[in-house]
C-alpha cells in the first residue's frame, strides 16, 4: 500500500516548523506504511558544502569520524541516530569513491547541498522520533512510509532514493518492469544498492535530468518508459513535483494555503496541519506533472 | 446530539448511529473534527439526520440505508460506497469511487468527483454539480448518473443499463458506450429528479449516454461458440 508526503512552503512563517508538520504527516501514514519509514528534508541551499547524509549500519560514530579523518581534513559531522550527516567541501565524486573503497560498510542514502535524508526499518511513528525529525526546521520535504511488496523489508529497500545530488523520489505503487528499466540504465552508466522497483524511477529520474532533461519532461517521459501503477513525489532543491500514472489507482489529495502546499496518499495525514480545513483541496488529476 | 472526533473514538459514534433507539425523538447529530478518518459514518440503517463538519477519508456513509448524510468539507475515496437508500450530500468535492455499486438512494456532491464515479452502480442516483473524472459509470448497471460539468476520458466504458446525462463536454466514450436521443421520457425522468432533489437545471440541456448493447448482450450468431 504505502504512504506518501510532502510540504512545500510558499512563505518563511512555518520554516521552524518543516519538521514538526512532516513528522506528524508520516505519523498519520503509519497506517498506509508501518515497515519501514523515511524522509528527506530540504534546508536552505549551502554554497560552499556538501551534505552526505550516511548510514552508518552499525559502526560506531566514533570509528567512522577516525576512519573518515584519514582522508579528509577539514569535516563537520553530526550524528542522528544510526546515520551522520557529513559536511565538507569534498566533491561528490570523491566521497562516493572514498566511501566505496575505504569505509564500505557504511551507505550512501542521500547527497547535495541542501538535502538531509534519512530512512530506517520499523514503524514511522518509532522512526520520526528516532532521527528528532520533529526539531528540523527547512523550506521542503517529502517522506514515505512503506508496506513492502517488491523487496524486502530493510534499510536499502526504503525510501526516499536519492540518486543524484539534491534529488529524491518517493513512490506509492509498483512498477511492473522495473527489471527490464534496471538493465538499460546500469548499460547507460547507473548505480543502483537495491532490487527495489523505485530505485530504478529514481535512477530513471537522475539518468534523464542528467541529460538535459527538466524535471517536468522527465515526469511526462516516465509516462511511457515505466509501466505499473504509481504516485510519485520527486523533490528537488527548489520544490518538489508531483504524478500519478494514468489510471490513477493509487491515491494523492493536495491541500494548498497562502503559505503552504502539502501532498498526501490520504487527507487523515494533513489533519494537523495549520489552516488546513480551509485550504483549496483537490486530487490531482491523472497522468498530470504538478510542480512547487 | 453532537460528537467531536477529536475526543471521542470513531467506533463508538459509528455505534451510536447504527443503533439509535427508535423510540427516541433525538434524530439529528453533528459530527464536529472528522480529521479524514475512515469510514464515518459507514453502516448507517436508519432514518436519522447527520452533518459532519469538516473533511473525511475513505468510505464515508458506506452501505448506507435510510439515513440523510450531509458533509460540509470533501470526502475521500468511495464515499456512499454500496449505499441502499437514503441520502448523501457532500458540500465538497469527492475522491475516487464515489457512490461505487451503490443500489439505492441519492448521492449529491456539490463539487467535482474525481475517476470512477459510479463504478457498477446498481440504481443509485448520483448528481454531480462540478465534474466527474475518468472512466465514471464503468460496468454501471442500474440507475442515473447526471453530471452539470464535465466528463473525462473513457466515461460509461462497458456499460450495462444506468443512464448517464452530461451537461458540459465529454473528453471520451469509453467501449460499448454511447450518446443517445434525449426524449421527452428521458426529460421527463429528469425533471422529476431536479424536482425531487430542488435542483434548478433544464434538463433539455443535457446529453444522454448509455449502452449500444453490443458488448454485453448475448448475440445468437454466437451460439456455436459455445
Amino acid at each position: 500500500m504505502c504512504g506518501i508526503v510532502g510540504i512545500y512552503l510558499k512563505t518563511k512563517k512555518y520554516e521552524k516548523y518543516l519538521g514538526k508538520f512532516l513528522s506528524g504527516m508520516l505519523d498519520g501514514m503509519a497506517t498506509r506504511g508501518p515497515d519501514s519509514a523515511g524522509f528527506a528534508v530540504y534546508t536552505k541551499e549551502n554554497k560552499n558544502n556538501f551534505k552526505y547524509s550516511i548510514c552508518l549500519n552499525g559502526i560506531k560514530e566514533i570509528n567512522f569520524k577516525k576512519k573518515i579523518s584519514k582522508f579528509i581534513k577539514k569535516t563537520k559531522i553530526t550524528i542522528y541516530a544510526d546515520h551522520v550527516i557529513l559536511e565538507t567541501n569534498e566533491k561528490p565524486s570523491k566521497i562516493i569513491e572514498l566511501l566505496k573503497k575505504e569505509i564500505p560498510e557504511v551507505s550512501l542514502v542521500g547527497y547535495g547541498k541542501s538535502i538531509n535524508i534519512f530512512k530506517q526499518t520499523g514503524n514511522p511513528k518509532d522512526v520520526v522520533k528516532k532521527f528528532k525529525l520533529s526539531s528540523f526546521s527547512g523550506t521542503h520535504g517529502i517522506g514515505h512510509t512503506r508496506m513492502a511488496t517488491e523487496s524486502a523489508i530493510t534499510t536499502e529497500g526504503s525510501h526516499p532514493y536519492s540518486t543524484s545530488e539534491d534529488e529524491c523520489l518517493v513512490h506509492n505503487g509498483s512498477l511492473s518492469n522495473h527489471n527490464n528499466v534496471r538493465r538499460s540504465l546500469i548499460k547507460d552508466g547507473q548505480n543502483f544498492n537495491s532490487e527495489n522497483d523505485t530505485e530504478v524511477a529514481a535512477g530513471y529520474i537522475s539518468n534523464q535530468i542528467s541529460k538535459g532533461e527538466g524535471l517536468e519532461k522527465t515526469l511526462k517521459n516516465s509516462l511511457k518508459d515505466l509501466d505499473g501503477f504509481y504516485t510519485f513525489i520527486a523533490g528537488t532543491k527548489d520544490g518538489f513535483a508531483l504524478l500519478r500514472d494514468e489510471i490513477a489507482c493509487k491515491p494523492a489529495v493536495v491541500a494548498e494555503t497562502k503559505d503552504y502546499v502539502a501532498v498526501a496518499s490520504e487527507f487523515q495525514a494533513m489533519a494537523h496541519l495549520p489552516n488546513v480545513n480551509s485550504a483549496k483541496i483537490f486530487e490531482p488529476k491523472p497522468g498530470v506533472v504538478y510542480h512547487w | 446530539m453532537d460528537f467531536d472526533l477529536n475526543k471521542q473514538n470513531l467506533r463508538e459514534v459509528n455505534q451510536h448511529l447504527q443503533n439509535v433507539d427508535r423510540k427516541k425523538n433525538t434524530r439529528k447529530f453533528k459530527i464536529s473534527n472528522p480529521q479524514g478518518q475512515h469510514a464515518i459514518c459507514a453502516g448507517l440503517k436508519d432514518d436519522i439526520d447527520v452533518t459532519i463538519k469538516g473533511h473525511t477519508g475513505y468510505y464515508c456513509a458506506g452501505m448506507n440505508q435510510k439515513a440523510a448524510i450531509t458533509i460540509h468539507g470533501n470526502v475521500g475515496t468511495g464515499v456512499a460506497e454500496n449505499m441502499m437508500s437514503g441520502k448523501i450530500i457532500v458540500k465538497g468535492n469527492a475522491s475516487q469511487s464515489a457512490g461505487a455499486t451503490g443500489h439505492g438512494g441519492t448521492l449529491i456532491i456539490e463539487g467535482d468527483a474525481s475517476s470512477r464515479c459510479g463504478i457498477s452502480m446498481k440504481g443509485i442516483d448520483i448528481v454531480v454539480k462540478g465534474s466527474v473524472g475518468h472512466m465514471s459509470a464503468f460496468m454501471a448497471q442500474k440507475g442515473n448518473l447526471v453530471v452539470m460539468g464535465d466528463a473525462d476520458a473513457d466515461l460509461g466504458d462497458s456499460i450495462y443499463e444506468a443512464k448517464i446525462f452530461v451537461k458540459g463536454k465529454v473528453k471520451s466514450l469509453g467501449a460499448d458506450c454511447v450518446e443517445k436521443k434525449m426524449n421527452k421520457k428521458n426529460i421527463d425522468e429528469l425533471t422529476k429528479l431536479f424536482k425531487k432533489l430542488n435542483i434548478s437545471e433544464d434538463p433539455k440541456k443535457f446529453k444522454r449516454y448509455g449502452s449500444s448493447r453490443n458488448l454485453y448482450n448475448f448475440k445468437i450468431d454466437n451460439v456455436g461458440a459455445y
